[in-house]
């Protein structure tokens, strides 16, 4: 059979070749243009519908984004985020009454001073993208990663999440918009001139993540980092909704590689819909239903402007970090079974966290970084204590004396010693010179950091900062909040055996007051 | 004998770091006595285009995982992927969808 637009070659047809002049599956008469999934193929405006579709029913489905709602994009200049806001920039200009209908603004990171690039360089990456931006017309901020050093505590501090709404009050939401013809989109604002880093502060975030050791836990820490700064920017800018760039593909890796990096309690956050762990701000990701290739394809097609950003595991070798290596694993069995990542993403799906009915309560702890609930408190028999107890026994000789400081804040757990074997070695040529002679190793006010910042970390996090030669160069706010959780919990140890004594003074005292001697004795000798 | 054709080549999505970051290469295959395809055209990029890495772009016959090829705006699974032959005027585009997001 032979094509429109092609010479016919005049040559025997392998048999091999069967999909050369297939027709899009949907309209059944263009040529397709694109192959989606296993064996679907699409021409190119049926792509085209197909695409701008799953963006609006995937909103309009989850009912999260109420109208009017200030909504912060996440864009990081990749070809996922600058998709998705090509996607919500159409969405709000269309007539028609599938309207998007939030307001929207733009926040990029730059993180030049991670990847060690130069000034100029940075400021180059910046114009390019501030170009894209202002074409959009919506408010953008360009923030330095270097802002994270000076946050309050705050943004790790757990907020009360907004109550839950009924399901009635999206429609009525909907209905009072559409008769109110709420159009009070803000102004583009004149650009703000972007304040350049101070040179110290780009040196010490260099310095803080040339403290991580691996590759995997500086990934995984700038993440955190990341998103702390959105989140803060959201919150200080008077948005309720923060929307991540996160393809299909992206999120299959992260979810093999949270498993990998024990995040297994924490995966229906860190990658559904929506993630609700920062109280009052909301992490939404209207991508995760688009496939990597659907994506560079409709920018290529429709010629969305992206900025390839290098970051940290650019050309780096397939072993470099858990992350790289997932990767490659999944594009790889992708390559010879396209259901790898729709399936990976259909499990994802049906993942949810325990502790979500409990976040108006509080009775979960937070850990310190993600803010996610802490999954260290678990019962005698477990994994998590069997690594604890061989850490232990691998770990050095400074042991004795850590036992007192490192009671957990879960009363019901049994104390245990965390791991210390990151006493002697911890801060790169610290000097330990008493080698366990009083049980005591290195002053008491050094050694146990990095032991008490873990007992505020959930497993994971637990894990990257053990990557991490020395604690002091984290940001003061993660630091400051250590200090007071760890206050707060030395407060309420005290503040328990207070009552208690208070208590047992009140029931004897009680006793010799009221009660009559001969009762008196008479409750002494049956007490005896 | 088939004559020398001119194709257009272009790398988007972090593939032009591998080139040097240009991202169009107009080129012109020489002529040789069997029409060029797609698997001769890797082995030619590879040799006269690829700056660094090369296993970040080819893998074995074919390209990387994760590197989208299109072929006149049409993915090359539909043209016969490797066995697509090239013509005059065609226009190849290589996307990494491995970073960025």
């Amino acid at each position: 059979m032979c094509q429109v637009d092609e010479d016919y070659r005049g040559e025997v047809e392998r048999a091999a070749v069967p999909s050369v002049s297939k027709k899009c599956v949907k309209c059944k008469e263009a040529l397709a243009a694109l192959v989606i999934r296993a064996g679907d193929a699409y021409c190119r405006l049926c792509f085209k519908d197909f695409f701008v579709h799953k963006f609006k029913a995937v909103l309009g489905k989850n009912r999260i984004i109420f109208p009017g709602e200030k909504v912060l994009l996440a864009v990081s200049g990749g070809p996922s985020s600058c998709s998705m806001l090509r996607q919500v920039q159409e969405g709000l200009s269309q007539k028609a009454n599938k309207k998007l209908r939030f307001v929207p603004g733009i926040a990029y990171i730059d993180e030049g001073a991670a990847i060690g690039q130069s000034v100029e360089e940075r400021q180059r990456t910046v114009a390019e993208l501030q170009a894209v931006f202002q074409a959009t017309g919506f408010p953008f901020y360009i923030l330095p990663l270097e802002q994270v050093l000076d946050l309050p505590a705050s943004v790790v501090a757990t907020n009360p999440s907004p109550s839950e709404q009924p399901a009635s009050a999206y429609k009525a939401a909907v209905g009072h918009f559409v008769e109110t013809d709420g159009s009070n989109f803000p102004t583009p604002q004149e650009p703000k001139k972007m304040l350049l880093p101070h040179v110290q502060e780009s040196h010490t975030l260099q310095q803080l993540l040339g403290s991580v050791k691996t590759l995997t836990a500086r990934e995984e820490l700038l993440n955190t980092l990341r998103q702390h700064l959105l989140v803060h920017t959201a919150r200080t800018e008077g948005y309720s909704k923060l929307m991540l760039g996160d393809s299909c593909t992206r999120l299959a890796v992260k979810l093999l590689t949270s498993i990998s990096l024990g995040r297994g309690a924490q995966l229906a956050q860190d990658t559904g819909f929506s993630d609700s762990r920062y109280g009052d701000i909301i992490l939404v990701r209207p991508m995760r239903d688009y496939s990597a290739k659907e994506i560079a394809y409709y920018n290529h097609l429709f010629t969305v402007p992206s900025v390839v950003i290098p970051s940290v595991d650019t050309k780096t070798v397939d072993k470099a970090s858990i992350q790289r290596l997932t990767e490659s694993f999944v594009t790889k069995l992708q390559a010879d079974f396209p259901s790898t990542v729709s399936t990976i993403y259909r499990t994802s799906e049906k993942l949810q966290s325990a502790c979500m009915k409990w976040s108006g309560a509080e009775r979960c702890d937070r850990c310190l970084l993600c803010l996610c609930s802490l999954d260290t408190a678990v019962e005698e028999p477990s994994a998590f204590q069997a690594t604890l107890l061989s850490d232990q026994l691998s770990g050095s000789k400074c042991l004795r004396g850590s036992a007192a400081e490192t009671l957990r804040p879960n009363p019901g757990r049994p104390e245990s010693p965390a791991p210390t074997g990151q006493c002697c070695s911890s801060a790169g040529g610290r000097d330990c010179g008493r080698p366990g002679s009083d049980g005591g190793c290195c002053s008491s006010a050094k050694l146990p950091e990095t032991t008490r910042l873990k007992s505020l970390l959930c497993y994971s996090c637990a894990l990257t900062i053990r990557d991490m030669s020395t604690v002091n160069h984290l940001p003061q706010y993660i630091l400051s909040e250590a200090q007071r959780r760890q206050r707060r919990w030395g407060l309420f140890v005290s503040l328990f055996f207070d009552c208690v004594c208070i208590i047992v003074r009140n029931r004897f005292s009680h006793f010799n007051v009221v009660f009559r001697p001969s009762c008196v004795i008479r409750y002494t000798v049956h007490m005896l | 004998m088939a004559a020398s054709i001119a194709i257009h080549l272009e790398f988007g999505g972090g593939a032009e770091l591998l080139f040097n970051g240009v991202k169009k290469h107009p080129v012109t295959l020489p002529s040789q006595s069997e029409p060029w395809d797609m698997k001769q055209l890797l082995v030619w990029i590879q040799r006269n285009l690829l700056k660094e890495r090369p296993e970040l772009f080819v893998q074995g016959d074919s390209v990387r995982p994760g590197i989208l090829v299109l072929i006149n705006d049409a993915d090359w699974e539909l043209m016969g992927e490797l066995d697509y032959q090239l013509q005059d005027q065609d226009n190849v585009v290589f996307i990494s969808t491995l970073h960025g997001g």
